[in-house]
C-alpha cells in the first residue's frame, strides 16, 4: 500500500465529516478492508447503535533512541506491527498514541511513516508526543502527520456508533501536559454534537489523569476537557508516555495507560527521575506490548486486552 | 507560538490553592493516584524549589540524572550562560520569561548558549520533561 493512502483517506473522510456537520446531520462512518463507507442519517433520528468491533493501540516506539534499555528499537517496533498483523481478527484502524520518534527528524518520521503503512488494518491514525514535537512545537511531525487534523494536530471522528477524539497535549509544556485554550474551545464545541449515550474514547499522549506530577505525569488543563466528558454514559482514555501500564477510575471516566513498544520506565516514585530502565535482554519484550481495545455494546467503557511482545 | 498568560495564571491559582489545603503527592504509586484528582492536581509545588535554592554565581549549567545543576545561577546582564547535556537522554532549554528556545541537547550536540541582556529572574524548563525546572537571575 502507498504509505499516503492511510492518510489520504483519512483526509477526505474527515472532510466530509465536516461538511456533512455543516449540513446538520448526524454521520456514520464504517471502515470495511480499508475502504471507508458513510451514510448520513437524517435529521433528528435516534444516534448510531454501537456495534460490536475492535481496534488496536500502539505507543511510544521513540525509531531513533540508542541506549542500553533497547538497542534496536526499531525490531521491536516492527515485533509489534507483527503482531498486530498476526491478530486472528482484523482490527478496524490503529492508533499510536505518540512518541513515534525520539528526535523528531524527517528520517525518523520518515521510517515510522513507511513502517505504519504495513499494518494490516482499515486505518492508522496517530498523534505527537512531546519527542515528536520538542524542536519546532510540532511542525515537522504535521508535514508527516497532520494531513485532516486541526491546530497543533489534533482531530475526532465517528466510527460504528462511537465517538473518538484524539488531543495534542505535548506542546508548550511547563511542568506537564498541556492542551491549551484553544483546543479546549474545540473540544467543547466537538463533543456539543455527541449524544451522552454514544461510547466516547479519547487518546492523548501524557496522561489526562494526575498519575505521577513530579514527573510531568498529568496535564495542567485537563479538569477542563474532563469536565466536557462528564454527561456522557461511558468514556474511555488511552494514553502512551509512562511506558507501563496503569488502570484508574474517576467516575464515569475509565484511563487505561499502555506498554511502549521501545523500552520501560520506572513505577512513579521509583528512583529519583523517569530513566529508561535497563532489564535483561531476554526479558525486555515483557516489558513492551500493543493493545486490544473491543467495544462491546451495552458495556460500560472499553475491554482492553494487554499483549507482550514476542 | 504565542505564550499563554492567562494559563500561568492557572498555573499559580492551582498551587496557591493546593497549597492551602496542604496536599502532598509524594510516595509511591498508589499514594500518588488517590492523593491526586484528575489533572490539576499537577501543580504540585515540587517545580517550586528549583526558584527557591540559593542562586551561584556561575554561567555554566550541567544537565545531569534530569536536573539542571545548580537549579540557580546568578549572572550579570551580558553574561552568555551555557548548558550541557550530560544524560544520555534528550533535553533542552526553553522558556517563556526570556526568548530562548534550544534545539534538543544530545549526543554531539550536547551544548546550547544563551546571552542574556536584561536584569531579572527568568525561569526555564526543559521542553521534553518539563518537571525539570532552573532559574536565571541576572543582575545590573
Amino acid at each position: 500500500m502507498n504509505p499516503d493512502d492511510a492518510f489520504n483517506t483519512e483526509l477526505s473522510r474527515r472532510r466530509f465529516l465536516r461538511h456533512a456537520a455543516w449540513a446538520g446531520a448526524a454521520v456514520a462512518v464504517t471502515v470495511s478492508g480499508g475502504v471507508v463507507t458513510s451514510k448520513v442519517l437524517h435529521h433528528g433520528s435516534s444516534a448510531p447503535t454501537a456495534e460490536d468491533f475492535s481496534f488496536v493501540q500502539i505507543s511510544d516506539s521513540h525509531i531513533g533512541f540508542t541506549g542500553a534499555a533497547n538497542p534496536d528499537v526499531t525490531r521491536t517496533f516492527q515485533s509489534a506491527i507483527d503482531l498486530v498483523n498476526a491478530l486472528p481478527a482484523q482490527p478496524d484502524f490503529v492508533v499510536h498514541t505518540g512518541d513515534l520518534t525520539h528526535f523528531s527528524t524527517n528520517e525518523q518520521f520518515d521510517q515510522v511513516k513507511q513502517m505504519l503503512s504495513t499494518l494490516r488494518t482499515g486505518q492508522v491514525v496517530v498523534l505527537p508526543g512531546e519527542h515528536d514535537s520538542t524542536d519546532d512545537a510540532g511542525q515537522k511531525y504535521r508535514q508527516f502527520f497532520g494531513a485532516g487534523t486541526q491546530g497543533d494536530g489534533w482531530f475526532s471522528f465517528d466510527h460504528r456508533g462511537a465517538h473518538f477524539v484524539a488531543l495534542v497535549n505535548t506542546i508548550n509544556l511547563q511542568k506537564l501536559g498541556h492542551l491549551g485554550p484553544e483546543q479546549l474551545a474545540w473540544l467543547e464545541h466537538d463533543l456539543r454534537r455527541v449524544s451522552s449515550e454514544t461510547p466516547l474514547v479519547v487518546f492523548s499522549h501524557i496522561p489526562l489523569f494526575a498519575m505521577y506530577p513530579d514527573w510531568g505525569w498529568g496535564t495542567d488543563d485537563a479538569t477542563t476537557a474532563l469536565g466536557f466528558m462528564r454527561r456522557f454514559g461511558s468514556v474511555t482514555v488511552l494514553n502512551g508516555h509512562v511506558h507501563q501500564l496503569m488502570k484508574k477510575v474517576e467516575g464515569n471516566i475509565t484511563f487505561h495507560t499502555a506498554a511502549p513498544t521501545a523500552y520501560p520506565l520506572p513505577h512513579p516514585g521509583d528512583g529519583p527521575a523517569p530513566k529508561p530502565v535497563v532489564v535483561a535482554a531476554d526479558r525486555l519484550h515483557q516489558a513492551l506490548g500493543i493493545r486490544q481495545a473491543h467495544l462491546v455494546p451495552g458495556r460500560h467503557g472499553l475491554a482492553v486486552a494487554d499483549q507482550e511482545l514476542q | 507560538m504565542p505564550l499563554p498568560f492567562s494559563r500561568r495564571a492557572h498555573l499559580a491559582m492551582a498551587t496557591a490553592t493546593l497549597a492551602a489545603v496542604g496536599l502532598t503527592a509524594c510516595g509511591g504509586p498508589t499514594h500518588a493516584a488517590s492523593a491526586a484528582s484528575a489533572a490539576t492536581g499537577g501543580a504540585h509545588a515540587h517545580g517550586e524549589t528549583a526558584a527557591a535554592a540559593p542562586a551561584v554565581a556561575t554561567s555554566a549549567v550541567t544537565i545531569d540524572n534530569f536536573s539542571f545543576t545548580p537549579p540557580a545561577i546568578r549572572v550579570k546582564a551580558g553574561t552568555t550562560v551555557t548548558w550541557t547535556n550530560k544524560d544520555e537522554e534528550p533535553h533542552s532549554v526553553v522558556s517563556s520569561e526570556e526568548p530562548m528556545h534550544s534545539h534538543t541537547l544530545a549526543g554531539t550536540s550536547n551544548t546550547f548558549t544563551h546571552t542574556f541582556a536584561k536584569p531579572g529572574t527568568y525561569h526555564y524548563n526543559c521542553g521534553i520533561h518539563p518537571f525539570m525546572h532552573g532559574t536565571v537571575e541576572v543582575t545590573a
